[in-house]
């Protein structure tokens, strides 16, 4: 629970002058996603605690190396959550790891992604110096939005320190409605209720069944709860926790696929067992079809593929256009000219 | 004319037809200032492309030339960060307003840059859809600009900014080459660019096209508005508010010069003794703002205001915000000249800010009056000023100046959805340390190694911040003591 910042610095500028290449772990609970990184570790896990939440700012600033656990109870406390929720990989998974690997829980549709609530951040950089970008206000168009970049950038750019997040008061009831549906239907029942103004906050096509949950006021949740019909889910907390830490069945043997999708992309031509989510918007995939065959479908559905499981040296993330690789090694370049920062993580080239 | 110019413009003539290329001073001069016209500055020349790969080729014909660009859409932006340059090219992107697609069951209209802001929200409504981010200048903004500004407006709080409502963009770099950034999905593989580009105040690429995300119209709309008789007590509410887990639509605020000024303009109805007044709007199906709306009034019992008005019809919805989005015009016809200001700061500093901008106001002798997003700290002080007596610009200047570092020094912001441009680059040296500036440059450069896109714009160069240390000593301390001083 200490700031152990300077510390982090030190060991990057040394990595840096002899050329050393680092891997960056909070817990490590994320260890499966993207690629193998063989190089010596810098751990962030002590660099932990809150450092500051005012519950009536909405905004929470703390260490990469805080668990996630640790964040949410000191919200729930207050009446508040992170909105976009993150998976947990362990009952240790880092607020660091969660803002790195830029991943986002079933509300992510309805509420936003990570990304979308990150406010600033403290970082050091491939050259071991300590930056700072945004903050904890809001509205903030001061300089390039380097917090966003952070996110989602697999620790390739920098070092996290600290960061700033927008929080939401949780909403006062919530429940689960299932109901029977083919997937063809159920990917346009998904669609018809994200155009229209229902309270609901998660969505998911799993085994022949459309889940719905909707959150809001008791009042609100209860109306629509009548007019959209289907059973209440019993122990709904708990179904919508597994499918965020990815702890459903079909999760339970990797390699597995994260698609990416146009919400309203219809059923892709890959057979397998599919799980659909984020009214369309994300869809999970297990298949024994080959990996140019499966990303070469969803690219052409507008899409783009990942592959998770312990994947060394495979490609993981959808291959870039060349131009946009470019420009992603330029900017590598330009946040570790060294190249010492989870090298090959996100892609081979960076 | 010199050689330079005349070469350009026959290569530019090569695709253009003649009337797509200014370069008579008369004609040039609309285009010498964008909505902050404290700075002007006339173009070498002003391209107006109408399609994407005559912006291709304008872009690869200045990178050949080594001139800079410029884009500009409505001309709107209040940092002067669509300020020609001398030498460059300014690209019009006025002729790209069209709609292109709208995509009812994913919820997306894929439009040009020049389109206006409202126009998306105007050719959604027959779909039951909206585009949230509603800047005040919505009637002309186009939503390229709200792109390069990352533009926020009434509705932030609950619905984001610009950046939480585009999926995709097309973007042309310094070379002429065209990119793709973001997707149809909901994310992309590799780097958020998308985030990048946004904000970026036309420093990384072109925009020619975005894809915005929309959403589906609210059942049920109220507004409540609530009367205080100091600031303090109406700062105090805003926090109240939140704190008793409602997120309003909008929650704003405006002190009693604003008031009077709006109520003149636009008889809204607004109490004028009133210390500040806040506008509340709740939005969502019809039981959930009837409920939120109850517990918003209980919280506002308690806290003192003397006036609590809910306003059910859509026309009294309307007037009351009528005041609100009136507000700076009104404030113009009070004062011959008024200069908007664009902090945002965290809500508790309310009270001491808007107590430390009155002493300013005192201290340089020019009345501010304050509207704001009071929701998401975003403040709005307009300086009054009248630009014909002799210094008063100046002081104006100084007096904004001193209000951002304000902001910075509570633990806000220099701007919160206005865009540094060329108007704050000196509190970008507040804000920032040399290191931060350094790794905006990098980025730049990792865009635009030429550094031929808006040059001069958004990120100050590392030597104006030495100077500028060099006269301000910030709480007896030299602001950049490792730099060399000139």
């Amino acid at each position: 629970m200490a700031d152990i910042a300077d510390v982090l610095a030190e060991k990057v500028r040394a990595a840096a002058a002899a050329k050393t290449p680092l891997a960056v772990q909070g817990t490590n609970s994320r260890h499966f996603l993207g690629r193998a990184v063989e190089s010596e570790t810098l751990s962030i896990a002590e660099h932990a605690g809150i450092i500051d939440y005012e519950p009536r700012e909405l905004v929470i600033t703390a260490r990469a190396g805080t668990p996630l656990a640790e964040i949410e109870a000191a919200l729930d406390a207050a009446g508040q959550m992170l909105a976009f929720e993150p998976p947990r990989f362990s009952a240790e998974s880092t607020l660091g790891g969660a803002i790195a690997s830029g991943l986002s829980g079933p509300r992510r549709a309805y509420a936003g992604a990570v990304r979308d609530f990150v406010l600033g951040c403290r970082v050091v950089n491939g050259k071991g110096e300590i930056l700072k970008f945004g903050g904890q206000v809001m509205k903030n168009v001061a300089g390039y939005d380097v917090s966003r970049l952070m996110t989602g950038a697999y620790g390739t750019l920098g070092v996290l320190l600290d960061v700033s997040l927008k929080v939401l008061p949780k909403p006062a009831a919530s429940l689960t409605l299932v109901r029977e549906y083919p997937v063809d239907q159920a990917l346009r029942r998904m669609r018809e209720l994200a155009g229209k103004p229902w309270p609901v906050d998660a969505s998911c096509h799993l085994d022949g069944r459309l889940y719905l949950r909707l959150s809001g006021s008791p009042e609100a949740v209860e109306t629509a709860k009548r007019r959209l019909g289907g059973e209440v889910l019993a122990g709904d907390e708990l179904f919508w926790q597994h499918l965020r830490d990815w702890q459903l069945p079909m999760f339970n043997e990797r390699p597995f696929w994260r698609l990416s999708l146009p919400a309203a992309a219809p059923m892709l031509p890959l057979d397998g067992e599919w799980l659909i989510e984020w009214g369309g918007a994300q869809r999970w995939l297990k298949t024994e079809q080959e990996i140019d065959v499966v990303r070469q479908t969803v690219a052409d559905a507008g899409g783009h593929a990942t592959l998770i499981g312990d994947q060394a040296g495979e490609d993981v993330f959808h291959p870039l256009p060349p131009a946009l690789l470019a420009l992603h090694r330029q900017l590598k370049q330009a946040f570790d000219p060294a190249n010492i920062l989870n090298p090959g993580r996100l892609y081979p080239e960076l | 004319m010199n050689p330079s110019r005349h070469d350009l413009i026959r290569a530019l003539q090569a695709f253009l037809p003649d009337e797509a290329i200014l370069a008579d001073e008369e004609a040039l001069r609309p285009y010498e200032c964008d909505g902050l016209s404290a700075f002007k500055q006339l173009p070498l020349l002003v391209a107006m492309p109408e399609t994407v790969a005559q912006v291709q080729q304008v872009m690869r014909i200045c990178h050949q030339f080594q001139v800079p660009v410029v884009a500009r859409g409505a001309g709107t932006g209040l940092s002067a960060g669509a300020l020609p340059h001398s030498g460059g090219v300014l690209l019009s992107l006025a002729k790209f307003n069209r709609i292109l697609d709208i995509d009812v069951q994913a919820c997306t209209a894929r439009v040009q840059p020049g389109v206006r802001n409202l126009a998306i929200s105007q050719a959604v409504v027959p779909y039951g859809l909206f585009y949230a981010p509603d800047p005040s200048s919505q009637v002309a903004c186009s939503i390229g600009g709200n792109v390069a500004e990352n533009s926020g407006g009434v509705h932030c709080l609950k619905y984001g900014l610009t950046v939480h409502n585009v999926l995709k963009l097309e973007v042309i770099t310094a070379e002429g080459e065209l990119l793709t950034i973001g997707s149809d999905a909901l994310d992309s593989p590799g780097y958020d660019l998308l985030a990048l580009i946004h904000g970026s105040e036309g420093m990384l690429g072109i925009v020619v096209e975005v894809t915005v995300k929309l959403l589906p119209l609210p059942e049920a709309v109220r507004v409540l508005l609530v009367a205080f008789d100091s600031v303090e007590k109406a700062g105090q509410a805003v926090g109240d508010i939140i704190a008793a887990g409602i997120v309003p639509a909008g929650l704003e605020m405006m002190d009693n010069p604003a008031i009077r000024a709006a109520e003149d303009f636009a008889h809204a109805g607004y109490p004028t003794d009133a210390a500040a007044i806040l506008l509340c709007e709740i939005d969502g199906g019809l039981d959930e703002v009837a409920s939120q709306v109850a517990r918003v009034r209980g919280v506002l019992m308690q806290s003192d205001a003397t006036e609590v008005r809910l306003a059910v019809e859509e026309s009294d919805r309307q007037k009351l915000w009528k005041g609100r989005k009136s507000a700076f015009p009104a404030i113009g016809r009070l004062s011959p000249d008024y200069y908007c200001m664009d902090g945002t700061i965290p809500r508790k500093a309310l009270p001491q800010v808007l107590h430390q901008i009155s002493e300013l106001s005192k201290e340089f002798n020019l009345p501010v009056a304050n509207v704001f997003h009071a929701g998401d700290g975003n403040l709005h002080p307009l300086i009054l000023y009248d630009a014909g007596k002799p210094g008063e610009l100046h002081r104006a200047e100084q007096l904004g100046g001193r209000i951002l570092e304000l902001c910075v020094k509570v633990g806000g912001t220099i701007t919160g959805e206005h865009g540094v441009g060329v108007e704050k680059l000196d509190q970008m040296c507040v804000q920032f340390a040399p290191l931060e500036l350094a790794q905006f440059h990098a980025i730049k450069a990792a865009f635009d190694p030429e550094g031929l896109l808006n040059p001069g714009k958004a990120v100050p160069e590392l030597h104006r911040c030495a100077e500028l240390g060099a006269m301000h000593v910030h709480q007896g301390q030299l602001a950049h003591p490792e730099l060399e001083r000139f």
